[in-house]
């Protein structure tokens, strides 16, 4: 103990002086380990076994090449990136457009803006059983409205073109709420005075958005570009609840290739394939992010 | 004071780095540890209600999935059960079916949380859930002599046999209208040529051939699957070259027959408009209400029929997928699922009676109660009912021709791809051709192998 005490000041040391009594951190330490950390650290050795829940066989790499030996790997990718910049790329544009609309004066305001937010609060699952109902290319009722003009429907959801645009499109409809939010909070923080400066100036509503509103806003177009690119890149539930990853492996991603892995009982490559999607999505937020917030700053 | 800190420091760690220490073991060991105790204690359990009779009512539980025709007649089961065993009472627990249904078990398997006794498919299905591990030892159960020999090979894992068959056998097939038979005057068809024009005629007729239901996935299997009496008649030897990773369907012709088929139905233009969302129910409705000529099914589906449009059962005759050569006409079987009891049960001697009832004459009769007899049970002394309906009638003949049956691949090989639900969708939507499906197959069921740590892959 006496050697404890002879020790100089180290930086642990220095911590524990400074900062709050260490039971203070216990409770959340220990939640964090046991449910997070461990499960983390757990799951990059079992990715590196081939286990049946009751015993593993350590294997080294051989599931990370199986994985990317995956006959939908590279489909799974192409579609999780298809529809992380679809539904990303449109929350932006509609979000935009809804936030301009909503922070405009116009009657019933709050309303809207709490008809636009509702679809957020419904839980996904229920979207994607009422939209694939709605979807159904004979009994539908997108199909059928259609029809009252005339014109026949695409099997929205079992049409290999169409399946993944559909789904994208019901997950933008879910989620523009959001995104309009985010808007509605940035272009409230524009000062007045801009706007007041150009109108003096005699500049139309058309050239404040573009000159005004677009630029300044800018903080909140990255903010949602990061969280719906984040979202689609990992989506799973929307996708798994409307097509199943299909017609056939059609519309699947990332996600529900692993998905279905690990339904199949191949518990170390599904394993594999989550340490993989954590590396992909991290690869391609942190650069983004980090890009997107200098040019911030340089504003 | 600093001292104090150090310590408390010390200990904490000490203390969480022995929380993880004891959460490594606990957690390997669980399943040993509930055994041991539900070993020893099932004696007393039992002591307990056969000397005085109604002490106190056991619950067990009893894990199905949730297909109506499977609900009904476990329903009728268990209130049968529980007529003739008033100490024990069964609570009925539903999961989905297919690819999310064994998701389910499985999980509650690894995890601890399966009740006490469960129904799940026989053959290699079954092998996947590590049977050794996970089941109670059934073979010394008095009742086993009463099942049909057949069947014990398809529950066994180890040499020890673990399941009840519960439900009938099945035949793979064509389940067709005989309404739109008779309209347009065809015969049941013996060979492949023969059924291909019968699809023509119908489809000049303005009906629906081919009925294909592709939002329930696993109903997209039919034509490759049951499409196996075909393929042993041409190589007999397939299952076995096949489990030994030397027969592949993409090398084998009499195989990769079964997904050109498929295709060729695609490209026929035979399907119904909405086969890539159409459900099973929406098949049963169509094919009873000839509202499509030809639905490839599993003959437990006629229980459906008969539950939802009995007033159409009678319109609904069944043959075998046809072959190449009409004079080798014959049935691919399935064996019927089977109930085992979990081996952390918390009133194993309850299941064994419950499993016991349920491979006893009371369990096929209270089945045939429910959903009416779709085909022949496999416990011996089960009677079917004298007016079985048109499709079972028809079924049963190839039970009693020798050489006019076979078993399905999975009950002769453990290897059954996972994928082959999504990879039929695709070659039967023309989203894939019928090579290049059956080579994708190959693949899948090599990743099934290696996970099961056969020999040869």
């Amino acid at each position: 103990m006496k050697r404890i005490e002879a020790t100089p000041k180290t930086p642990f040391k220095h911590w524990m002086a400074s900062s709050y009594p260490v039971w203070f951190f216990l409770p959340a330490g220990i939640i964090f380990f046991v449910f997070f950390l461990f499960p983390t650290i757990a799951s990059l050795f079992f990715s590196l076994t081939r286990w049946t829940l009751f015993d593993a066989v350590f294997i080294g790499l051989d599931n990370y090449s199986q994985f990317f030996k995956e006959p939908f790997l590279f489909q799974g990718l192409r579609n999780s990136l298809i529809y992380g910049v679809v539904t990303s790329g449109l929350k932006v544009v509609l979000g935009m457009m809804l936030g301009v609309f909503l922070t405009s004066q116009i009657v019933a305001r709050d309303y809207l803006r709490s008809v636009v937010f509702f679809p957020v609060l419904v839980s996904t699952v229920g979207v994607g059983i009422t939209f694939t109902a709605l979807m159904h290319p004979t009994q539908g009722f997108i199909n059928e409205a259609l029809e009252l003009f005339g014109v026949k429907g695409p099997a929205w959801l079992t049409n290999p073109r169409f399946a993944l645009l559909s789904v994208a499109l019901v997950d933008v409809w879910k989620g523009v709420g959001l995104a309009t939010v985010i808007y509605i909070a940035g272009i409230n923080a524009i000062p007045i005075e801009y706007y007041e400066a150009s109108e003096i100036d005699g500049a139309n509503s058309v050239q404040q958005f573009w000159n005004i509103t677009l630029p300044l806003a800018r903080p909140a177009t990255f903010t949602v570009i990061i969280l719906s690119l984040i979202g689609g890149l990992r989506s799973f539930d929307l996708i798994w609840s409307m097509t199943r990853g299909g017609p056939g492996f059609t519309t699947d991603v990332i996600a529900s290739v692993i998905y279905k892995q690990y339904q199949a009982g191949f518990y170390g490559l599904s394993t594999a394939g989550n340490v993989v999607l954590i590396v992909l999505v991290a690869a391609i937020i942190v650069p983004l992010s980090a890009f997107l917030n200098k040019r911030e700053v340089e504003l | 004071m600093k001292k104090n800190q150090m310590l408390f420091k010390v200990i904490s760690i000490l203390c969480l780095l022995s929380l993880l220490a004891a959460c490594g073991p606990a957690a390997t060991e669980a399943p040993a540890a509930t055994d041991a105790p539900a070993a020893t204690d099932a004696p007393a359990a039992t002591d307990a209600p056969a000397a005085t009779e109604p002490a106190e009512v056991v619950t067990i539980t009893y894990y199905v999935d949730d297909n109506a025709t499977n609900v009904a007649s476990a329903e009728n089961q268990i209130a049968a059960f529980e007529a003739a065993n008033p100490g024990i009472k069964v609570e009925l627990e539903t999961h989905p079916g297919g690819g999310e249904g064994d998701n389910l078990v499985k999980t509650r398997l690894a995890t601890g949380e399966m009740g006490d006794v469960f129904r799940y498919n026989a053959g290699s299905l079954f092998q996947a859930l590590n049977p050794q591990e996970n089941m109670l030892d059934l073979t010394d159960e008095a009742w086993q002599a009463d099942v049909i020999d057949s069947f014990k090979p398809t529950v066994t894992a180890g040499g020890r046999i673990y399941g009840a068959p519960e439900e009938a056998a099945m035949g793979g097939g064509v389940l067709y209208n005989k309404k739109i038979y008779a309209e347009l005057g065809l015969s049941v068809p013996k060979s492949w040529a023969e059924f291909m024009a019968n699809n023509e005629k119908i489809k000049q007729a303005g009906k629906v051939a081919v009925i294909q239901t592709f939002g329930d996935t696993w109903t997209s299997q039919l034509f490759v699957l049951a499409d196996y009496y075909n393929v042993q008649v041409e190589v007999p030897d397939f299952a076995e070259k096949y489990t030994a990773n030397q027969a592949k369907y993409a090398t084998t012709p009499a195989a990769l027959k079964s997904f050109q088929r498929q295709e060729d139905i695609f490209k026929g233009g035979y399907l119904n408009e909405d086969f890539g969302s159409a459900k099973f129910d929406d098949g049963l409705r169509m094919v009873a209400l000839g509202e499509g000529a030809h639905y490839p099914m599993l003959t437990f589906a006629i229980g459906g029929i008969a539950q939802n449009y009995p007033d159409n059962l009678a319109n609904v005759g069944f043959f075998a997928m046809p072959g190449d050569d009409a004079a080798k006409n014959g049935l691919t079987v399935w064996m019927p699922a089977a109930v085992y009891i979990y081996k952390g049960a918390t009133h194993p001697e309850e299941a064994k009676r419950f499993v016991a009832f349920l491979a006893s004459t009371g369990g096929c009769d209270a089945r045939s109660a429910a959903n009416g007899a779709t085909g022949p049970y496999l416990i011996k002394g089960c009677e079917l009912p004298a007016d079985v309906p048109p499709a079972v009638a028809d079924l049963l003949p190839y039970f009693q021709i020798d050489g006019a049956t076979a078993p399905a691949l999975e009950f002769l090989s453990p290897i059954k791809g996972p994928s082959l639900e999504q990879i039929t969708v695709e070659v039967g939507s023309g989203i894939r051709t019928a090579a290049d499906g059956a080579a994708l197959y190959d693949e899948d069921v090599k990743k099934q192998a290696e996970q099961l740590g056969l020999p040869g892959w």
